[in-house]
């Protein structure tokens, strides 16, 4: 039997020394493989009388079930040493930057931001969003929309035009959205609610006017609409787009030659602090639109009876409730693309402005 | 239009404060731009002179005892160091304590020490005190004075001055008596009579005059004042008129300032000793010229409507008068002209030779005519007040014949137009219930007279629901029952109109935007997704960068630009973009990425107005990022990156990108090989993309690795409204996908896209996919060769594929892309 114990612990020793899978899988073949030191010793038992074999065997199968184990624990420890090297070698500097998503670096300029901010309050209230030409005539821009022949408006100090075509008649950038009221008139029939954001032009420039900007009108036809609905929409819009609870605005007469009456919209903030304004408090009063019930001959003039449809209309500077809103302090740079100042103000791609999230999150 | 506080009261009784005086103002549309409470003069004592006596130290020094009153310093005598040659004991001046802000000078005061004496304080000069330009010395007021008061108080100079920004439909509010008539209106207070009472006169007006221009002169008075004596004007309309920014003269020229802004009636005066002649109004001849009072030649023409005698033009009508018959000193006869004229020619006048004047201010508004003589009578009285003299009779002399349709007819042959007002109009406006009886009311106080009392006091129901009013002189603007709601309104209050919400459509809403302003709002959120910047650019560029792009027709350029790089409507969005990224790299931002969703101009009709998405990429600017990175090649970007944009928002957009073709023929502002047209169909081109030709970057002088795109989301065809939501039914085949390689050895103009098309073609229903993963060019393959490379993926439906299916379908393969590009199949 010392030849068993003998041989085990030799081959405890082979097993043991074993230093990687393959000399694990060697020393398996030459222990239990077909020619295999175990395997030869099984075999012997054929040749040996019954008594010898009931001992030797059960003394062979236990060297053989040790060694086994042996060899298979010695296997499942290199094979972890194996992947715990291998995954050492594997190592990286973690603290590699990795690149910023496109969708983050993206941007979206604060005038189509709030287009959208302003069409979601819009849709909220039942508008449609409508569009028109920045290239106008004059019978659009301003014959119409009834201002008078001779209307300083209507010279080259204000308005751009271009020359003047065989019939004489000159085209013009428009210098309001409010031919687009006359162009939806004249398309559909009443009731009309509807927002017209858009660019318009005119001969201007400095830190607060530029030559191009926006502008959102808004009109709403029908047989009923009156400047106490007016009030409504305008004071719900101002409060859903500067996102306050409650905001005081105060609505002064003043004049327009496409409404009668015509009112300006002031809101009560607060511009002690530099480069911030707040809204809902504060003593100054901040002109934010113009606004009034549509002029008799502005309704005639799309085809509609004044005395059946009446209705309000009213123009805002895109630009400028974008400046109050977020704090850019020029208008200029608006125009500008500096990518710096776009990078600064600009919205990211996915930050929709929505009611249910809230319009800026 | 500005005016003090004292000079409203001239007008209206009332006892309201100054802040309610402002907010009325303001809240019935005479809206308050400046107040100027003249807070700051009120610091200022009358004071006396106790002693004076020659500083120590310096020659022109004297240093003073002031006594200024009981308040100040516990009635002790002040000590004062003073230069001013007039100083002496018993001087009663004004006097300014330490701690005061002197505006005159913008120096509030501190107490000091002048040449080792301490002063405490300072008598003060007319100019420190804003009074006039004089400070040759001290102000010396009359040993009557009231030492210890206020010295504001005593001359005048604590009278608030109140600027409104006038709308300009309001003629009659600029002059002080119409503001006051607008507050009486709004319960402010009583409105005082504005009556002229007649001029008493004597013999005809010497000079005659003739209306050659009627059409632009609707009437015209004139009078002569002999004998006066022109000198300055009294304190009190010199104080008012300069509250109000305006220098005083003379007496003569004074006066007519003075009623221009207390009736809003301008007038002239003319020297009579200076005119030659009888006057004429008419229209200049051209190439006449007339040196005005401002000091200045102004060329004129049959535009401009003139007064002229027989020297030659004397006056341009309604906007300045000549120099040579202005009133100086030495005036003794004055002609006074109080006339009518047409608002539109003079706004055109004014405009046309760039002369701003209050007379203008006011005639192109519209002048009221009824108050014509009236203005010509009050300033009379003024000259004979100030100024002596005996007047002649009036001579007026009308433009407009009277017609006669049923209208009341002025004085001056204006008609008075007349509204019917159905007093229920106010609440369909507004929804404001004034009522019947207060209507009238303030209407009556705007002075809008009901057509007939009868009418007004009618029990007749249908009388009484409407009211025919006559509309005032002064009242221009006033056409129609809205003009007449909008009056009921601001006297009765905007405030009290509640917000009454708008009636909901009764249901949730649906889909407002059109499938155009969709498109749009996806392409910007797809770019910017991209890791682009939105630009917002001007719709008009340099004429030279309009023409590279394709733009720079006659009709498409301004009239009237603002600079010269601001001249024509953009053809294209791009070079707007590139331009931009120039300026961005000039400030050290070289690696860009920006588009632009915007409207292009290609006529000047609504229809010639594109709404374009376009992109650049400059530089390093990739969709994976920009600059050097340790992790990616940092290549500069090229025209794959300008397709893979221009594909990404036609894809947002919801173009069919899958039927797509690419051709070679995008305009020559591109790189011609390195560019591309997207097409649905031969003729319906969706965009452009590619590298830029360099003719096209040198005429915008940019520089740099640059590439663009733009695609024409008017041109994607708007999609099939379908019937149902549902989507097609998921159709999996349970049969594994196979996958073979081929490598086609084609001349190098070949198109990828054609091997891909033709690969795809070769069995419609087996292949899937067709991907190019390599292209090679080499010596191995002789030159003017290169080997495509494709990836074909096969899915069959029904069964797995068999390695005869496997043979033939690559067969059918290599067979269809050998016939349709000459190419072989690399070995």
């Amino acid at each position: 039997m010392t030849e068993l114990a003998d041989l085990e612990q030799s081959l405890m020793t082979r097993v043991a020394d074993a230093g990687d899978e393959q000399q694990i899988e060697a020393v398996r073949v030459a222990v239990l493989g077909k020619k295999g030191v175990i395997t030869e010793k099984l075999k012997s038992l054929g040749s040996m009388s019954a008594d010898e074999r009931k001992t030797a065997g059960p003394a062979i199968n236990t060297l053989k079930r040790r060694i086994t184990d042996a060899i298979a624990a010695r296997k499942a420890e290199l094979r972890q040493a194996a992947i715990a090297d291998r995954l050492a070698s594997e190592t990286v500097d973690i603290t590699l930057p990795v690149r910023v998503s496109p969708a983050e670096r993206g941007r979206i300029h604060p005038i189509s931001q709030v287009i959208d901010e302003i069409t979601a309050i819009f849709a909220d209230m039942g508008f449609a969003v409508a569009e028109g030409p920045d290239i106008e005539t004059d019978y659009y821009n301003f014959t119409a929309l009834n201002f008078p022949e001779g209307h300083p408006a209507r010279e080259m100090h204000d308005t751009f035009f271009f020359p003047p075509d065989s019939e004489g008649k000159r085209k013009l950038l428009r210098t309001h959205t409010s031919p687009v009221q006359i162009h939806t008139m004249e398309a559909q029939k009443p009731p009309i609610r509807i927002v017209i954001p858009g660019k318009t032009y005119r001969q201007d420039s400095d830190a607060t006017h530029s030559p191009m900007f926006h502008q959102l009108e808004g009109l709403v036809i029908d047989k009923s609409a009156n400047v106490a609905n007016m009030k409504w929409v305008l004071q719900e819009f101002c409060k859903s787009f500067f996102e306050v609870p409650s905001l005081n605005m105060r609505f002064r007469p003043s004049f327009f030659p496409f409404t009668e009456p015509s009112l300006e919209v002031d809101i009560q903030c607060d511009r002690s602090k530099p480069g911030e304004v707040r809204f809902g408090e504060g003593n100054d009063w901040m002109e934010i639109l113009g606004c009034g019930m549509v002029h008799p001959n502005v309704l005639r003039s799309s085809g509609l009876d004044p005395d059946e449809y009446q209705g309000f209309a009213w123009g805002m500077g895109i630009d400028r409730i974008a400046m109050l809103k977020y704090g850019m302090p020029d208008l200029r740079d608006f125009f500008d693309a500096d990518v710096r100042w776009i990078d600064h103000y600009g919205f990211r791609p996915l930050d929709i402005p929505t009611l249910f999230a809230g319009l800026s999150g | 239009m500005k005016f003090t506080l004292s000079w409203l009261k001239d007008h209206l009784e009332t006892d309201a404060t100054l802040n309610r005086i402002v907010e009325t103002l303001t809240m019935i549309g005479l809206e308050v731009e400046a107040v100027d409470d003249k807070a700051a003069f009120r610091p200022f004592t009358i004071a006396r002179v106790v002693s004076a006596e020659p500083h120590p130290d310096a020659d022109k020094l004297q240093i003073l005892k002031v006594d200024a009153g009981p308040d100040c310093n516990n009635g002790a005598p002040v000590q004062v160091v003073c230069g001013a040659p007039n100083a002496r004991t018993g001087l009663i001046g004004a006097f300014a304590a330490p701690g005061t802000y002197v505006p005159g000078i913008d120096i509030t005061l501190g107490a000091a020490s002048i040449r080792g004496v301490e002063s405490f304080g300072m008598m003060c000069s007319e100019r420190e005190l804003q009074m006039s330009d004089n400070h040759e010395g001290i102000i010396d007021l009359p040993d009557d004075a009231p030492v210890g008061t206020s010295f504001a108080a005593y001359a005048g100079l604590d009278d608030p001055v109140i600027e409104i920004g006038l709308t300009p439909n309001r003629p009659d509010c600029t002059g002080v008596s119409g503001i006051a008539r607008d507050l009486a209106a709004a319960g402010l207070g009583r409105l005082k009579s504005g009556a002229v009472e007649a001029v008493s006169d004597e013999g005809d007006c010497p000079v005659d005059v003739r209306l050659e221009a009627p059409e632009l002169c609707p009437g015209f008075a004139l009078r002569l004042v002999r004998d006066v004596r022109n000198g300055p004007s009294p304190a009190w309309m010199q104080q008012r008129l300069m509250a109000i920014g305006m220098r005083p003269i003379n007496a003569l020229v004074d006066i007519t300032n003075y009623v221009t802004f207390d009736r809003g009636r301008p007038l002239h005066v003319f020297d009579a000793r200076k005119v030659e002649g009888n006057l004429v109004v008419r229209r200049a001849l051209e190439g006449e010229e007339l040196l005005a009072l401002d000091g200045r030649d102004y060329q004129l023409g049959p535009d401009n409507c003139v007064i002229a005698d027989d020297r030659g033009v004397e006056s341009i009508a309604g906007i300045i008068g000549g120099a040579h018959t202005g009133c100086d000193e030495t005036t003794t006869d004055v002609l006074i002209e109080s006339a009518l004229w047409d608002p539109m020619n003079v706004a055109r006048s004014g405009r046309d030779l760039g002369i701003i004047t209050d007379a203008r201010y006011r005639f192109e508004r519209g002048v009221d005519p009824e108050f014509m003589v009236p203005g010509l009578d009050l300033a009379t009285h003024l000259v004979t007040e100030l100024c002596g003299g005996s007047p002649t009779k009036a001579q007026v002399v009308l433009g407009t014949p009277t017609a006669t349709d049923g209208t009341i007819v002025g004085s001056t042959g204006h008609h008075f137009r007349e509204v019917d007002f159905p007093l229920a109009e106010t609440r369909r406006l507004t929804g404001l219930d004034v009522g019947r009886e207060a209507s009238i009311a303030i209407l009556g106080r705007l002075g809008f007279a009901p057509r007939t009392t009868d009418n007004a006091n009618s029990t007749d129901a249908a009388a009484s629901e409407s009211v025919r009013f006559i509309v005032p002189s002064w009242r221009p603007d006033v056409e129609g029952k809205a003009d007449l709601v909008e009056e009921v309104m601001r006297i009765h209050g905007v405030n009290e109109i509640a917000p009454v919400p708008l009636p909901s459509q009764g249901s949730v809403g649906t889909r407002i935007l059109t499938t155009l302003q969709i498109r749009s709002r996806l392409a910007r959120r797809a770019l910017a997704a991209r890791g682009m910047a939105e630009a917002v650019t001007w719709s008009f560029i340099p004429h030279a960068h309009a023409k590279a792009f394709g733009g720079g027709k006659p009709a498409l350029a301004l009239s009237n630009p603002i600079s010269a790089d601001m001249s024509d409507m953009r053809p294209s969005l791009l070079p707007g973009l590139l331009a931009a990224a120039g300026r961005n790299a000039d400030r050290g931002f070289g690696d860009v990425a920006m588009f632009e969703v915007a409207g292009t101009y290609e006529s000047d009709n609504a229809d010639g107005q594109r709404r374009v998405a376009g992109g650049i990429r400059r530089g390093t600017a990739t969709l994976t990022g920009s600059g050097r990175d340790w992790n990616a090649p940092g290549e500069t970007v090229g025209v794959f990156d300008a397709k893979a944009d221009a594909f990404a928002a036609l894809e947002a957009c919801g173009a069919p990108v899958g039927r797509l073709q690419v051709t070679r023929d995008a305009p020559d502002w591109y790189h011609p090989g390195r560019s591309g047209a997207i097409k649905l169909g031969p003729k319906a081109v969706l965009g452009y993309f590619g590298e830029f030709h360099p003719a096209a970057l040198e005429a915008l002088d940019v520089t740099g690795p640059l590439c663009g795109f733009e695609i024409f989301i008017d041109a994607i065809p708007e999609p099939r409204r379908k019937a149902t939501r549902t989507k097609p039914v998921l159709s999996l085949s349970p049969f594994q996908a196979v996958r073979r390689d081929f490598a086609f050895v084609v001349g190098t103009e070949t198109a990828a896209g054609d091997i891909v098309r033709a690969a795809a073609g070769a069995d419609k229903q087996m292949v899937s996919d067709v991907k190019v993963f390599d292209i090679f060019e080499g010596e191995s393959l002789g030159t003017g060769r290169k080997s495509v490379a494709i990836e074909v993926t096969l899915q069959p439906r029904d069964r797995t594929l068999t390695d005869e299916d496997l043979d033939r379908i690559s067969a059918a393969i290599v067979g269809s892309v050998e016939k349709a590009t000459g190419g072989t199949l690399r070995n």
